[in-house]
């Protein structure tokens, strides 16, 4: 029962990673109705540009902010310039667009600085939490700054006009464009935010991963089966889903015979799916019903 | 991949290209059968190779097509399918000393059921939820294949080499040649049947539930065992492509069939054109040969170098060579009527 | 009266098709219009042209302002409210979220609270139902949604496509009552697309009848109502 219990706590700790990397998915699905694979890749990259500001001496959270800044920026601008022409496009399109981002990325992260694993700092501590052992200080920071993140963006999304407008555009474009919401610059602005929210997730996992070009490779198929679990409209089901889905992985690791590291992912994946089968929303996201 | 809702007026996730669109003119398809045919003649044995694996991947991409453009299901696991029709073959050879010829048609068949079996599940899956779980089945299957429960069978991390077979009858021709017009062979029999099965009455019901799953139900498609049927004739046909790439490629190891196989499936069936079944050798070419031109202009950022080429096609034809297709068609139009 | 939105040599298309072939008419400030035809003769097609949300050439002016080449939000913006074919409800968002989008491009707080109370009262459903997710409305209460979302944009024009499509004869003649008041009351102009010609005459002063693509009658509304030929031959009763 011991091992259970730490095996879960441990699970949440890991969780915190694809709880915060769902909600940079769930923000991007908000806004474009699509899942971005390059998602990962804009993390990891807007978090070497945060490692390297701290080589050039900008303290820690100088760093964070100013990656912050730039991440959302950089957002904005890779989708007018590189999918706002493909609007038009098939969906299947969009996705090979992605799958282009990524490899153009991942390179480019690769040639700059290269593929040695670096030490990212956390300004958290690595200390145990509390005591224990299961949960570092940094694990627990993961934690507040995810829930925190939560939180303010319910808050934009209920509360503000903006928020009510982007959920309008990606609900239903047409009908947004006819109470005069701007839809295309929606987009622009959910890839913003979604860049913004990655870089923090990034910033976030990279203690714990170590910074080099292929971090968020699995963090990121995480973060989509988290969402998705979640139920893709639910910021709140994201952020669950992510803490799921550690718990999922630990246990499968823990407890079926034959489950080394690498069977991990599809096996926490099978998991997800058959949830899916069961309840194909996921498990907080509206009902869809379909009109004939 | 918008599964979450579903609007009225909203276009289907997949695009619905015309029955007469999936293939091309018989005049063209002289020509292009020609150059099959005689081009190896006169290249290099290498280059042979290529030409074979432009054709299994050719392959690989059809079965793609008629899953995606055909019935309107996403699949990112077809590295698994083909996995498991090149792990078939390979172990028959070497194994139970089977004739390499035998090993397709069961790599086929063994695939067929396979794909058959997964579609039950997916069958309440679509979009991008479909999208998770065969890519899933795709992460799953080069570690499935290292286990060592299946060691024995399977050669675990290092593999099986394959013998590759000579040409029969004594006939005057390399092994590379000899694999290639096998391969030409099985590839035209296949194209053709796919096409007779596209303008079928199965064709038909797979495209009415690409174009509107419920309409197609109530008009008394069933859904059901069509999809499945789409996965297993998918499955299959990327299994046969598999066998072929194990005998031309002289082994099979669990990290040759990846997820980037499967993303490099996907890559090719856009950039031919989705649901154009001739374009599919041009999706081979691109995903066989895009990514050396693109470590040839810079090893450092072959990557990056692929990506962009990647996005210029997109911008110029975001759907496709079957886009360049029809503009040749129209432009032949013209000409004609002058 | 200069005419508040004129229309000129407007020809749409949807791909190779062409749906409108040179429609021409004027819409006076302060008038009830109603487009007439049958289906698939080009109402719906008109409108969306107006909005500029399908290819079209031709000239179309609001209040003297040329609407070619502007997207269809800042047409919007000009002070053009569209209730489109099948309402377009944010069915997910509740129902005075929905009315808090119609005016989404106001600026004025205090204006638009008060607006939403001024909708509740022309509206009394939609007041019992303010948190309701829209999607559970009935059709009748997701029209009405619809007629109080344009509103709140506080529009000069407000063009409807087809208000009665799928709602009971009772509610229809409630519906257009309210119109009628809207047009009276909070002067605006509105042009009506119908099917349901019989009750769209009663409610308009003028009137136009469409067929594939082509305007083929105008007029005061009465006049086309007592015209026994017109009714017969092109509203079918």
């Amino acid at each position: 029962m011991e091992l259970f219990t730490n095996q879960v706590l441990a699970g949440i700790a890991t969780g915190a990673i694809y709880a915060c990397m769902a909600l940079a998915v769930v923000m991007i699905y908000q806004a474009i109705d699509h899942l971005n694979f390059a998602q990962g890749e804009m993390a990891m990259f807007s978090t070497f540009l945060s490692w390297q500001m701290m080589q050039w001496g900008i303290p820690y959270w100088g760093a964070f902010v100013l990656t912050l800044a730039l991440s959302f920026v950089g957002g904005i601008l890779i989708e007018r310039l590189l999918f706002k022409p493909l609007a038009k496009a098939p969906v299947l399109t969009n996705v090979a667009g992605f799958i282009a981002l990524f490899a153009i990325v991942n390179s480019v992260a690769g040639l700059i600085w290269d593929f040695t694993i670096k030490q990212y700092p956390t300004p958290f501590g690595s200390s145990p939490f509390l005591g224990s052992q299961l949960i570092s200080t940094h694990q627990a920071g993961m934690i507040g700054v995810t829930v925190l993140l939560l939180i303010l963006l319910f808050i934009f999304f209920q509360y503000t006009r903006m928020g009510l407008a982007m959920r309008a555009a990606a609900s239903l474009p047409e009908s947004a464009r006819l109470v005069g919401i701007n839809t295309s610059w929606m987009i622009a602005l959910g890839w913003g935010m979604a860049s913004a929210i990655g870089a923090i997730a990034g910033m976030l996992i990279a203690p714990v991963v170590f910074l080099e070009p292929n971090m968020m490779g699995g963090v990121l198929i995480y973060g989509f089966a988290a969402a998705v679990l979640g139920g893709l409209t639910s910021p709140l089901g994201a952020v669950i889903g992510g803490f799921l889905v550690g718990v999922f992985e630990n246990l499968a690791g823990t407890y079926i015979p034959g489950v080394g590291n690498e069977l991990k992912l599809p096996i926490a994946l099978a998991l997800i799916i058959t949830v899916l089968v069961v309840k194909p929303a996921g498990l907080f996201g509206r009902p869809i019903v379909k009109r004939v | 991949m918008s599964a979450v809702e579903d609007v009225v007026n909203e276009a289907p996730a997949v695009e619905a290209v015309p029955k007469r669109a999936m293939t091309l003119g018989y005049g063209t398809s002289l020509v292009v059968l020609a150059l099959l045919i005689l081009v190896p003649l006169g290249v290099k044995n290498f280059i042979i190779f290529q030409l074979t694996m432009l054709l299994i991947y050719g392959l690989a991409v059809l079965a793609l097509n008629i899953l995606t453009g055909g019935s309107g299901q996403f699949s990112l696991g077809q590295s698994a399918f083909y996995a498991v029709g090149a792990y078939t073959s390979a172990i028959l050879m070497e194994h139970a000393n089977m004739n390499y010829a035998l090993t397709l048609p069961i790599a086929g068949i063994i695939c067929f059921g396979f794909g058959f079996l997964f579609g039950q599940p997916a069958l309440r899956l679509s979009g991008v939820y479909l999208a998770l779980a065969t890519f899933a089945l795709a992460t799953a299957m080069p570690q499935l294949l290292k286990l060592g429960f299946f060691e024995h069978w399977t050669g675990g991390v290092q593999g099986l080499v394959v013998t590759k077979p000579d040409a029969p009858f004594g006939l005057p021709m390399s092994q590379d040649m000899w694999l290639y017009y096998f391969t030409l062979a099985i590839t035209i029999g296949i194209y053709i049947a796919s096409v007779n099965l596209l303008r079928s009455r199965s064709g038909r019901a797979f495209m009415a539930i690409r174009d509107n799953e419920i309409a197609a139900s109530a008009m008394g498609v069933d859904v059901a065992l069509y999809k499945t049927l789409a996965f297993g004739v998918s499955a299959g046909i990327t299994g046969v492509a598999g066998g072929l790439g194990a005998i031309a490629v002289q082994f099979v190891a669990p990290d040759g069939y990846t997820i980037t196989l499967a993303i490099s499936l996907f890559l090719g069936m856009v950039v031919g054109g989705v649901g154009w079944l001739p374009g599919s050798i041009i999706g081979s070419a691109f995903i066989i040969f895009v990514p050396n031109i693109a470590e040839g202009i810079s090893k450092g950022l072959s990557g990056a170098v692929f990506g962009v080429l990647l996005f210029l096609v997109i911008f110029l034809v975001p759907h496709g060579a079957r886009q360049v297709a029809i503009v040749a068609q129209q432009l032949i139009g013209k000409l004609k009527k002058n | 009266m200069t005419a508040m939105l004129n229309v000129k040599d407007l020809r749409a298309y949807y791909g190779q098709v062409q749906a409108l072939h040179g429609l021409s008419f004027a819409l006076n400030e302060g008038s009830l219009t109603t487009l007439l035809g049958a289906n698939g003769a080009g109402k719906t097609t008109t409108l969306r042209a107006i909005c500029n949300m399908v290819r079209s050439t031709g000239a179309i002016e609001f209040e003297g302002k040329p609407l070619s080449g502007r997207s269809t939000e800042n047409v919007v913006r000009l002070g053009i409210a569209h209730v489109p074919q099948g309402r377009g409800t944010f069915t997910t968002m509740t129902v005075e979220e929905n009315l808090q989008l119609g005016a989404i491009t106001r600026n004025d707080k205090a204006g638009v609270v008060s607006d939403i109370e001024r909708m509740y009262q022309h509206f009394p459903v939609l007041k019992e139902r303010h948190t309701q997710q829209a999607g559970t409305l009935s059709g009748g209460e997701q029209q009405m949604l619809a007629v109080a979302r344009a509103l709140m944009l506080r529009p000069r024009l407000m063009l409807l496509d087809e208000p009665s499509f799928g709602l009971a004869p009772l509610i229809v003649r409630d519906l257009f009552k309210i119109l009628g008041k809207i047009n009276r009351e909070d002067k605006v102009t509105i042009l009506v697309v119908e099917q349901n010609a019989q009750l769209a005459l009663e409610l308009a002063d003028q009137a136009y009848v469409i067929e594939t693509g082509r305007i083929v009658m105008s007029g005061n509304a009465k006049d086309i109502a007592n015209n026994e030929d017109v009714r017969k031959s092109y509203l079918g009763y």
